[in-house]
């Protein structure tokens, strides 16, 4: 459903799956879990690994996008496909985050101390 | 009409997906694209979940019913439960119309996006009925 890996005070969390209304409290409690664990500042969504996801998977994203972005740091998201995008950017998620070519290059950006690229 | 299912299971949340697999298997007798099958499956996704949260409260004791029928080109799907129903419906319909702050209530946005009408039947108490009506533009 999701793994994570940190580099610097940037917070990669990597989806995998189907991500509906079955992952949503598991997922909600992962990363609320490392976002109060791990030392970290800007969170990069990694889209690559979902096959699936609806407004209840992006209202658990959104909420932890408030959390992140509520305490100063920068929300990213990458490796979005073309369905997967339609439904995100549906979600206004878009809106509020950058989006990168590449899990490395958000990394490095966010980084970089820049949310400007 | 060209063909029919339904599918009835209880309201949990591992049955979202059994949903959207056998509408998407149901719709490609009518050999849609990929992403009219997406859309299908977010449509039927949304409806789903919203029975199980919004009709049910979350309990797995309910019956949720799918049934889809092939009519020429086009496709419609009924998600149907008996929970507790909808006081004001053209309300509930609007975006960002919901009790808890982490579902979005788009819900229903995103039914009206996928699909090509959404028609809702409901009252309280007496349960509520999403019909959804898709156009496929079939390569046959």
């Amino acid at each position: 459903m999701v793994e994570f890996e940190k580099t610097g005070d940037v917070l990669v969390a990597a989806l995998k799956g189907e991500i509906d209304l079955h992952v949503a409290a598991p997922l909600r409690e992962a990363l609320d879990r490392a976002i109060e664990g791990l030392a970290f500042r800007h969170l990069v969504i990694d889209f690559r690994g979902v096959t699936f996801i609806d407004s209840t998977g992006l209202g658990v994203l959104l909420g932890r996008y408030r959390r992140v972005a509520g305490a100063g740091g920068t929300v990213a998201v990458t490796g979005l496909s073309s369905a997967v995008r339609r439904v995100v950017e549906l979600s206004g998620l878009l809106r509020v985050t950058k989006e990168f070519g590449s899990r490395a290059e958000a990394v490095a950006v966010l980084e970089g101390g820049g949310a400007g690229a | 009409m060209l063909n029919r299912f339904r599918l009835e299971f209880l309201s949990r949340s591992e049955n979202v997906r059994l949903a959207r697999v056998t509408v998407a298997a149901f719709a490609a007798q009518l050999d849609p694209t990929l992403e009219e099958i997406d859309e299908l499956k977010g449509a039927v996704s949304e409806a789903v979940t919203n029975a199980i949260i919004h009709g049910y409260g979350n309990s797995p004791d309910g019956v949720v019913v799918v049934e889809g029928i092939l009519f020429g080109d086009a496709i419609e799907v009924c998600v149907e439960d008996a929970g507790k129903g909808i006081q004001d419906v053209a309300r509930a319909t609007e975006p960002e119309h919901s009790g808890d702050p982490e579902r979005l209530g788009l819900g229903f946005s995103f039914m009206k996006t996928f699909m090509d009408e959404v028609k809702v039947e409901s009252a309280p108490g007496q349960g509520t009925r999403v019909i959804m009506r898709k156009q496929l533009a079939t390569r046959h």
